[in-house]
């Protein structure tokens, strides 16, 4: 990465280091600014309530655990497992969903020839841009008439019928990209499509299926919009919701129990990133997706 | 229920003409296959759409029968609702602000992390974080308290003798921290803009060195033509996302969108009158001149794309 092209005048070389140091500079720089809100955030979760506008600086100036204690106490009445449960079982639900049916749909889609399926195929496209509130309401009005409201099917039951086209598309083009020659062979060896499917498609697919399952876990689990529509019982709130209780309440005392509990919820994203940055990056570099 | 009834054209259910015995195999598990996207296609996007434009032209509370009411949802929105007005506003000025801006950043930010340089990964990566982090209602909570009075913002403004205090609080300044928010989510379109440029032939340049051009033309008449199909794809990503934003303004406005209507987004004062007011037949109406909006718009990017979008091997 840093070798330097041969055939450089000795002028350059000098110059180079200097120009270099002033690079790393500025990145870091601009990487301060970006950075500080949530640098912030962590430090002010442990920042006595006194401080927490008094103080802008990321330290405390006399730290302390006590916002994490309240939080381990429960919020509105509830334990902070109940939320961080319901959060899982959503994402999770979420997660699994979107990695059984997409890729189902992406196989028929990319190597299975069938009557409508350039129609079908530009519909899919489509609905990639769909926004989401042209099929809200009515949505929300068959998951309340089934009384499935205040439950976690509406938000998890879509992505079983493969509804985040997006992951769709994503694999369409990962199972574009292997070579027929593998079909093609199975087909020979006496496979169908069902086992085409499993056992050569799906262990190739393995990148596009981990890159589904980390965006839609990050995704789903820092929704806000559905699992507001969805769930109105406290017993049922994830974090977002419950961390919501929170914007209600305009007393300064409340800040410190907030920010840790926005630190927790924001726990799995980080340890996701630190664990899978080049993957992160990676799968929005290749296919655009959305952070 | 209307949603049901809607569904049911299938394409399953066109009669097959008889092709041979494999091919019909294959379509058979093709089906098999597409059979849970079928479904939610048709009971959770086509019947949907289909009931949501039927309501659009109902009076419709949830608990009694949907009522006709004609164009009056659509006559009221556009003549009478104030709120609707200064919603679609709101948006509209959110969308114009913050995609361009956040666009520039990420392309600036882009050019200058396009250098062989050591740890250009790590620096990719946590310019990205914001976009992973900024959807969540914890950053939103965070903005709340960074921009209200006495907040980050305030004293460091203060301190070089500007005094705007509490931006949140303030009608002419609240919308421009959620563009903040938006613009500080510049990671996802930089890293596309960064394999963008990682795209462009070395040989290129080179040409341009021999012809004796210089960083500026250079950057004009080698990256940017190179760079348009990028930008294009995120310029089309963006907006029909900034269309959409909610959480931010839902956050940092307590579910009100104020001070005075200054932060309600078009999607939460739809919310609003859907889901607080259950006036569903008005939040379907809003919600279809929201589809048309964003088609609309689309279609000119789409349109003008011909003009501006380079791709490579069109011409010499």
């Amino acid at each position: 990465m840093t070798a330097v092209p041969v055939g450089e005048s000795t002028v350059a070389k000098i110059r180079r280091p200097a120009s270099r140091v002033l690079w790393h500079l500025m990145v870091v720089l601009i990487l301060i600014v970006l950075l500080y809100p949530v640098v912030w955030l962590v430090g002010t979760s442990f920042k006595p309530a006194e401080e927490v506008l008094t103080n802008i600086g990321v330290l405390p100036t006399h730290p302390t655990g006590a916002n994490y204690g309240s939080v381990l106490q429960g919020v509105a009445g509830y334990s902070l497992w109940t939320y961080v449960g319901n959060s899982l079982i959503v994402s999770v639900g979420a997660v699994l969903g979107n990695i059984l049916t997409c890729s189902l749909a992406a196989y028929a889609f990319a190597r299975l020839r069938f009557r409508g399926r350039s129609v079908l195929f530009g519909f899919m496209i489509a609905t990639i841009m769909l926004p989401l509130h042209v099929v809200l309401i009515p949505q929300y009005i068959i998951f309340q008439k089934l009384g499935l409201v205040n439950t976690f099917l509406p938000i998890i039951l879509p992505k079983f019928l493969a509804t985040d086209a997006f992951f769709v598309f994503l694999m369409v083009q990962f199972i574009r990209g292997l070579p027929r020659e593998l079909d093609e062979a199975a087909t020979i060896d006496g496979c169908g499509p069902v086992r085409i499917f499993r056992y050569v498609v799906m262990p190739l697919l393995r990148p596009a299926l981990i890159t589904t399952a980390i965006f839609t876990f990050i995704w789903t689990w820092n929704d806000f919009f559905t699992q507001l529509i969805y769930l109105n019982d406290p017993s049922k709130y994830t974090l977002p919701l419950a961390l919501r209780i929170f914007v209600d309440q305009t007393s300064q005392s409340a800040f410190g129990p907030m920010f840790a509990m926005s630190v927790l919820s924001l726990v799995p994203i980080g340890v996701f990133f630190l664990a899978f940055q080049r993957y992160l990056v990676e799968g929005v570099a290749t296919s655009g997706l959305k952070g | 229920m209307s949603t049901q009834t809607v569904a049911q054209p299938s394409v399953e259910s066109r009669s097959p003409a008889p092709p041979a015995p494999k091919s019909r195999r294959t379509e058979r598990s093709a089906y098999l296959f597409l059979a849970p996207w079928l479904v939610g296609a048709l009971v959770l996007t086509i019947g949907p759409m289909l009931a949501s434009l039927f309501l659009s032209f109902t009076d419709y509370d949830l608990f009694t029968s949907p009522h006709w009411v004609g164009l009056a949802n659509y006559r009221q929105m556009f003549t009478a609702d104030q709120s609707f007005r200064s919603s679609a506003a709101v948006t509209g000025k959110f969308v114009l602000l913050s995609v361009p801006l956040k666009l520039a950043l990420a392309l600036a930010v882009a050019l200058l992390l396009n250098r062989p340089r050591r740890g250009q990964g790590i620096y990719r990566s946590l310019f990205y974080a914001p976009s992973l982090l900024g959807a969540s209602v914890a950053v939103a909570l965070v903005w709340r308290v960074l921009f209200s009075d006495k907040g980050t913002v305030d004293r460091l403004l203060s301190a070089v003798g500007i005094h705007t205090g509490g931006w949140i609080s303030n009608p002419d300044y609240a919308l421009l921290t959620l563009v903040a928010l938006a613009v500080w989510q510049f990671g996802a379109p930089m890293v596309i803009f960064l394999a963008g440029l990682k795209q462009i032939p070395r040989d290129l340049y080179d040409a341009a060195a021999v012809d004796g051009a210089g960083r500026i033309r250079t950057f004009w008449s080698v990256t940017v033509p190179m760079l348009t199909p990028v930008l294009f794809f995120n310029l089309v990503l963006e907006s029909i996302h900034a269309f959409q934003s909610f959480t931010s303004a839902f956050i940092v406005s307590g579910g009100r969108g104020g001070p005075s209507d200054s932060t309600l987004f078009y999607t939460l004062y739809l919310y609003q009158r859907g889901f607080a007011d259950f006036r569903m037949g008005y939040a379907a109406a809003m919600a279809w001149v929201l589809l048309v909006v964003i088609a609309v718009l689309t279609a000119l990017i789409f349109r003008s794309s011909r003009s501006w979008v380079h791709y490579a091997g069109d011409d010499q």
